[in-house]
Order: structure tokens, then sequence, then C-alpha cells
């Protein structure tokens, strides 16, 4: 018998295939935010069912502010932008340009930030505050889950920045600039749901 | 022939080189300037149209308004996803792909099941609701 006399390692692989560190990384970061987009999903559903329910409170054509939405909308725009000119940057291995980008990207996603909280102070004052409706309970659910995703970027922004600031762009700084990319291309994308669903058809 | 095969090794050497390109370690695209404006300026199109349109008071028809609104938001996810996400079918192997495909198949049931159980169960639930008008008292 001439296989039964093989040794294992030439059937079987013994040793364990070797990736470099870090080569999964990207894959498992955008699992990551599949299972947020599932959870952005199940709040969309929640405010698609109670989005009609104003318990006889105020609904989104006496709330919402349009002109403020675009304004929102356009920083978070801009800020998408940004980070793709620090990302390019970041290729061309050039620090300080990543370093100004990123600060760039940092100061509209704090503009988006202070809009929102201005706009949400603005409801809870004129009395329309999460527990006034079914609609506003959903509506501060969905719009401050993602403000809170943009806050919680723009921490790990400030983070990374210190980080390019102490070590340069090496390969783990990198491997970050590209997960906090996707991270804050993919905020960008759950925007479009929120100022389609909830203030464009709110406001037809 | 000869030269045939030679190709073909070429080629595939290549392909071997791209699949494990160590130049960058995260080995994927980046995109550049020009993919990254044509994204930006698509997205401030499919964006400043279903604004102008709700601010302008929309068409006659609410379900028309509804629909570009939805179209518009639809097609700019996608131009997201291309020029800023840089989705495509080959990064690590495909499966980045499939992870979004199997999210949308989700995503899409939670939706479309929520909306559709939720109507069903207030129209069916209307008459018994109205508690006053049956005089049950509250």
């Amino acid at each position: 018998m001439n296989t039964a006399t093989q040794a294992p390692g030439d059937f079987w692989e013994v040793e364990p295939h070797h990736h470099h560190e870090g080569a999964s990384t990207s894959i498992g970061f955008w699992i990551y935010l599949m299972s947020d987009c599932l959870m952005f999903a199940v709040l969309f559903a929640v405010f698609g069912v109670l989005g009609g329910s104003y318990a006889a409170g105020p609904g989104p054509k006496d709330l919402f502010d349009l002109e403020l939405v675009a304004l929102n909308t356009a920083f978070l725009l801009l800020s998408s932008i940004t980070y793709g000119f620090a990302m390019l940057a970041m290729v061309k291995e050039n620090t300080r340009g990543t370093l100004m980008w990123l600060g760039i990207t940092l100061v509209f996603g704090l503009l988006f930030l202070a809009v929102e909280i201005y706009e949400f102070q603005h409801l809870i004052h004129l009395g329309a505050g999460p527990q006034r409706s079914a609609f506003l309970s959903a509506f501060f659910a969905l719009v401050g889950t993602h403000g809170l995703h943009v806050a919680f970027g723009c921490l790990w922004l400030v983070t990374l920045m210190i980080q390019i600031r102490q070590r340069g762009l090496i390969p783990a700084n990198r491997r970050r600039l590209a997960c906090l990319s996707m991270f804050w291309h993919f905020l960008d994308v759950i925007w479009i749901g929120v100022f389609t669903f909830v203030y464009l058809l709110g406001m037809i | 022939m000869a030269s045939i095969e030679a190709q073909g090794d070429k080629h595939r050497a290549e392909r071997h080189a791209e699949r494990h390109g160590d130049h960058h370690d995260d080995g994927h695209d980046h995109g550049s300037v020009r993919s990254y404006l044509t994204g930006f300026v698509l997205s401030v199109i499919l964006t400043a149209i279903p604004f102008a349109i709700v601010m302008a008071g929309g068409f006659e028809s609410r379900f028309l308004t509804a629909a570009v609104v939805v179209g518009m938001a639809i097609v700019q996810i996608l131009v997201h996803m291309v020029y800023f996400l840089h989705m495509n079918t080959r990064s690590d192997e495909g499966w980045t792909m499939m992870a979004l495909i199997f999210t949308v198949v989700i995503l899409v049931i939670v939706l479309a099941g929520s909306l559709w159980v939720m109507f069903n169960m207030n129209t069916n639930m209307m008459p018994q609701m109205n508690h006053e008008a049956l005089g049950l008292g509250s």
C-alpha cells in the first residue's frame, strides 16, 4: 500500500493557513455593518408601522423644517467626500493631507450633530418629545440612533487622528482608516433612508 | 501553441499577484478623485431633486411624488455603494456581496412583513377598537 506510507502532510494540510495580520478585518467589519443595517431596518419598520399614530398630537407637517434637513444632508454628503479624499491622501502616503481631510470631515460631522441636537431640542421645547405620541417615539428612536452612530464615528475619528499623529500611517492605522471609511459612508447611506422615509415622505 | 500557454501562465500569475496584492495591506480598492467626484455630483443631483419636488409642494398625485422620491433614494443608495463604499463582486472573493445580498433579503422581509401584517391588523381591528361608539366603555 503506497498511500499508507505517505506522510500525512502530503494529503492533509497540517500547517494552518498563514494569513497576514488583518487580512479578514474588512470582511469582518462589513458583516458588522450588515448587522447594524438590520438593526436600522427594524427601526425603519417600527417607524413605518407607528409613523401615522399621532395620538391627536403634532404630525410631520407641523414639526419638520425641510431646509434644516437639507442643510444636514449637505453636511453629511460633504463629510463623505472629504473622508474619501482622506483615503486618497492615505494611499499616497501623505500623512499631513490625511490629517487635514480627516479634520474637515470631523468638522462636518460635528456640524451635523449640532443641527440635529438643535432640532431635537426645538421639538422637545414645542412639547413634541418622544413621550408625546407613538410617531414621535419612533422618530426619536430612529433618528436618535443614527445620530448616536455619527457621534461615535466622530469619537473614532478623533482617536484615529491622534494615533496617526503619533505613529504615522502604519499598516494598523491604514486598516483602521479603511474600517472607519466603511462606517462613515454606511451612515450616509442610512441617512438617505432617513431623509427620504421620515422627512420627505412625511411632508408630502 | 507554446506562446498561448505562456500567455495563459502570465495571466494566471497576474491574477495571483492581484489577489495577494501586497502594496496595500488591506488589499482594497480606494477609488480615485474622479470616482469620488462622480459619486458626489450624482448624489447632489439625486438629493436636490426630491427635496425640490417636496419643497415645491409635490405633484398632483401623492403617489407619484412618493414613488419619485423613493426611486431617487434607491438610485442614490446604489451610487453610494458603488462610488463611496466601492462595492463589487470581487472583493473578498465575493463574500462582501453575498453578505449584502443576504442582508437585503432579510431587510425586505422585515420591512415588507411588518408593514403588511400591521396594516392588516389595524384595518381589521378598527370596528372592535371603537369602544365608545359601541357603548362598551373604555
